[in-house]
């Protein structure tokens, strides 16, 4: 082609180039705000360092625990799965409307954490109790611990209360089940006070979290129950 | 032409003419109806009672990942995703406070401290190492408060955690930060307390300029004498000094912090008797009355109608009645007599009440909203709602209180702006738990919306999250604020992994959802701790704080269930900081975009017929290109005509106050 015509092909060819670089250059300077940004975010780990740290993070947040840590998971897995039993009982012994509600949240309740206290064991390499239900009887194994053991934690009934439980019905049950229950989770409370009673125990974020939740829901669910007994007394006085 | 062909006459008669038709003209543009009508877009407007969403739901099914999950949306637009530094990833995000054009973020090692004047590019300024958990973050004036109540915080900021059980170098309570220069906070003073910090809420008595009052809520056991003298965890029938049972009340001088000391410790759950249970809810009367109708058998057991159940119903006709096989007409209607006596015998006869019992009720709050503007703050207690009187902020005094009879254990309160709703959440498992799946009850770990009535609560409807999330998603009700829409309750709300949701609460029986975004599980085979800790709405903003991702920032996108005027007239409200435990009361300056906004809602609502909305629509746009004086004459007509057309329609005339209030302006 005519020199002139090359010319001023290449000469339009350079401007646009010159266009479109002097375009995108100044998207990343059209604020001094998102120049920080994204000047940041160059200085930033890609997403696969991100996760990377993420989880080694998450992994050696798991380091920090103590033996009074794992007696706590390690029992209090025993001890919820008794609540289970008992509670498990309210819909057969013809427990109210209230009662049986409350013995739903239980269970709903209990059982998601036993499953996080497993975890947290498991996650630290630590024996896990698997629980086995058979009817009033509570089998825990994978710990080493004696079938006798666990009954012998804060707020446990006895083999004895537990059938004498599941012979109540209606009204009768309705007030052994809170009497037992208060009783019950009085234990777990004073697992949490032994727990943190201990030096050391429970800098890990999850123990901490786990005992905590469990000890406000617990005692909360304590005052209720106190009140629903008292009311089924009083009314039996009539 | 010659000049004097143009007499006098012909030349004074074209004047004349000139004259007279621009006089006319001027008259005609100034004339209450112009010539020529404004050209104006409606928007689409539906009804809530049929909203269209998204089936089947998006939010079902997504896949997992940290920061690259799947993720639905659906009417809002994400406008930024920002990751923690690295110094604190891998650390839970906690709550976030406002304050200028700042988002400060908790987390469990510090406090993050973002510049989001542009929401598309979240700026860190500062990253402030000082673990405790859960670092709830509120602001007031130049000062910032951080609660701590884990056992490894420490007062030096330290990360070394404190392995005593009884040691002077921890920190359970608050710690107050100078922030005159936000980019570098100044630890200047902290308040330990017997059952350190959960959350906390910031109150500013609107008598007192020199001095701010911190509620502190505290659910952690007691800490041990030793280490905080004067802390006790027995009943207080045994200790009338019981760390149990009260709130703690620290008073802040503004300008000499480092004196902030705790005041009171109200007890504001004294005498809570057998709670009222929250009874039912309108929607639950229906349905009794619907079974009655049915022929079902209704018992009144503990003062509310329960329908029993069929299988029981048969139990019943054998054990009590001797029936044998089909029961017969009779049989019904003698099972019907006798059930009244027969419920007595089983359960106790009566409903049980006045009786005196042992101390019964709540020892702690997990977390109180403060409403200054009304006097009232909602304190969510260890299973109790109540209701409190703050005009002495000192010394709070109790209202009412409501239990729930689903067992629900209330974690924090939002008013509704004019005061009359209120809404306390369930977090329910307290926040690391899965509730949302399939067979998780849609009662247990939501929200409960109570009218206001004369001081005291009625339950009307509960409302959860729509669409179920995994097991691998921990998942429950969570922190949230009122998005500033006019003459509605929209509140966007956090439910940990189960994403954020948007929903509309005006109509207290009926909550709809009309919003969404949510992510996969972080991990697809394990429960790890996640999603959305806190949303609030601030200046037009919609952020979350993500537990595991960071920042997450989003807008409303207009849709028939907001419209782009009810957005804008939303973001008319500035706000200069923001403590969602500290609720501000909206007030909405006169705008065209809150005129548009009720107009909108009023076609919505079906309020205004179809040739009124389109009045008032041609109103205001005509209105808004109009010069100042002809805008006045417009504006103040159409008020008129608005206020004519009232009768006792509370909109109509909001619109109609609106309308003035705007031409008053000009």
């Amino acid at each position: 082609m005519p020199s002139a015509k090359k010319t001023l092909l290449i000469n339009a060819l350079l401007v646009t180039t010159l266009i479109f670089s002097a375009c995108s250059s100044s998207k990343t300077t059209s604020s001094s705000n998102s120049e920080n940004a994204s000047e940041q975010r160059n200085n930033q780990p890609s997403i696969a360092e991100l996760e990377e740290i993420y989880w080694a993070r998450i992994d050696s947040s798991k380091m920090n625990f103590t033996e009074a840590d794992v007696k706590f998971m390690t029992g209090m897995i025993g001890h919820h799965a008794q609540a289970l039993i008992m509670s498990g009982l309210a819909p057969e012994n013809g427990a109210s409307p209230q009662v049986q509600t409350l013995a739903a949240r239980i269970i709903n309740a209990q059982k998601d954490e036993i499953a996080s206290m497993q975890t947290w064991l498991r996650d630290r390499d630590q024996p896990v109790p698997e629980v086995h239900i058979d009817g009033l009887n509570l089998m825990i194994h994978g710990t080493g611990m004696d079938h006798s053991n666990h009954m012998n934690m804060a707020g446990m009934l006895s083999q004895e209360q537990l059938v004498e439980l599941s012979g109540a019905k209606g009204k009768e049950f309705d007030r052994l089940f809170l009497t037992y229950m208060i009783q019950h989770h009085q234990g777990a409370v004073t697992m949490v006070k032994t727990l943190i009673s201990t030096d050391g125990a429970a800098q890990d974020e999850q123990a901490f979290r786990l005992s905590t939740d469990i000890n406000v829901d617990q005692i909360t669910e304590i005052e209720r129950m106190k009140l629903m007994l008292s009311k089924i007394e009083s009314e039996s006085k009539d | 032409m010659k000049l004097n062909k143009l007499t006098k006459t012909g030349v004074f008669k074209s004047v004349w003419i000139f004259l007279f038709s621009a006089a006319l003209m001027t008259y005609a543009c100034s004339s209450t109806e112009p010539m020529m009508d404004v050209d104006y877009t409606s928007p689409t407007v539906n009804s809530l009672s049929n909203v269209d969403s998204p089936t089947p739901d998006p939010r079902v099914g997504l896949g997992a990942g940290l920061f690259d999950a799947e993720e639905a949306i659906w009417n809002l637009n994400k406008l930024s995703s920002t990751p923690p530094p690295e110094a604190f990833l891998g650390v839970t995000n906690s709550d976030l406070a406002f304050k200028g054009k700042y988002a400060i973020q908790g987390n469990y090692n510090g406090v993050l401290v973002w510049d989001i004047s542009d929401p598309a590019n979240p700026v860190l300024v500062k990253d402030y190492l000082c673990p405790a958990s859960q670092s709830d973050v509120s602001v007031y004036g130049d000062l910032m408060f951080v609660s701590g109540e884990g056992l490894s915080g420490r007062l030096d900021c330290g990360t070394e955690g404190v392995q005593q059980a009884v040691s002077d170098e921890r920190l359970r309570g608050i710690r107050i930060f100078d922030i005159s220069n936000i980019e570098e906070p100044e630890y200047v003073a902290n308040v330990q307390t017997c059952r350190g910090s959960h959350t906390h809420s910031v109150l500013k008595d609107p008598n007192d300029d020199e001095n701010v009052y911190v509620y502190v809520s505290g659910s952690a056991s007691v800490r041990p004498e030793e280490e905080l003298p004067g802390c006790s965890d027995m009943s207080p029938d045994d200790d009338p000094n019981s760390a149990l049972f009260r709130i703690e009340v620290i008073k802040v001088p503004l300008s000499n912090p480092e004196m902030s000391k705790i005041v009171s410790s109200p007890r504001i759950f004294e005498d809570l008797k057998a709670p009222p249970t929250h009874g039912m809810s309108p929607a639950d009367a229906i349905e009794i009355e619907k079974a009655r109708k049915a022929g079902a058998f209704i018992i009144e057991f503990n003062g509310q109608e329960t329908v029993v159940p069929d299988r029981f119903v048969a139990q019943l006709m054998t054990n009590a009645l001797g029936v044998e096989g089909e029961p017969t007409a009779a049989d019904s209607a003698a099972l019907r007599e006798q059930l009244p006596a027969i419920v007595a015998r089983m359960f106790g006869g009566g409903d049980g009440d006045g009786e005196e019992d042992d101390r019964g009720g709540p020892t702690q709050c997990h977390d109180i909203t403060l409403y200054p503007e009304i006097g009232l703050a909602g304190g969510a207690c260890e299973g109790y709602g109540l209701l409190l009187d703050i005009s002495d902020p000192a010394n709070p005094t109790r209202i009412d209180a409501v239990a729930d009879s689903n067992f629900s254990y209330w974690h924090s309160a939002t008013f509704s702006n004019d005061g009359k709703k209120v809404l306390f959440t369930d977090e329910w498992g307290g926040g690391g738990q899965p509730k949302c799946r399939e067979a998780d009850p849609m009662e247990w770990g939501a929200n409960a919306i109570f009218t206001i009535e004369n001081g005291k609560m009625k339950f009307q409807e509960y409302y959860k999250l729509p669409a179920p999330q995994t097991s691998q998603e921990n998942c429950v009700a969570h922190n949230g604020s009122l998005i500033p829409v006019p003459g509605r309750e929209i509140m966007v709300q956090s439910w940990y992994q189960g994403g954020i949701s948007v929903f509309d609460w005006t109509d207290p029986n009926n909550p709809v959802e009309i919003a969404f975004q949510d992510y996969g599980p972080i991990a697809a085979d394990r429960m790890a701790n996640g999603g959305s800790w806190s949303v609030y709405w601030y200046n037009g903003a919609i952020v979350s704080s993500e537990i595991a991702r960071g920042l997450d920032i989003f807008e409303l996108e207009a849709t028939p269930y907001i419209t782009q005027n009810e957005i804008d007239a939303a973001n008319t409200v500035k706000l200069d900081y923001l403590n969602a435990q500290g609720q501000p009361k909206f007030v909405w300056p006169k705008t065209f975009a809150l005129s548009k906004a009720y107009v909108d809602q009023l076609e919505r609502n079906k309020e205004l017929d179809n040739a009124a909305v389109k009045m008032a629509r041609q109103s205001l746009a005509n209105a808004e290109a109009a010069n100042p004086k002809v805008r006045k004459k417009i504006l103040t007509e159409l008020a008129d005509k608005m206020d004519g057309m009232a009768s006792d329609n509370e909109k109509v005339k909001m619109l109609a106050e609106s309308v003035r209030g705007l031409a008053s302006n000009q």
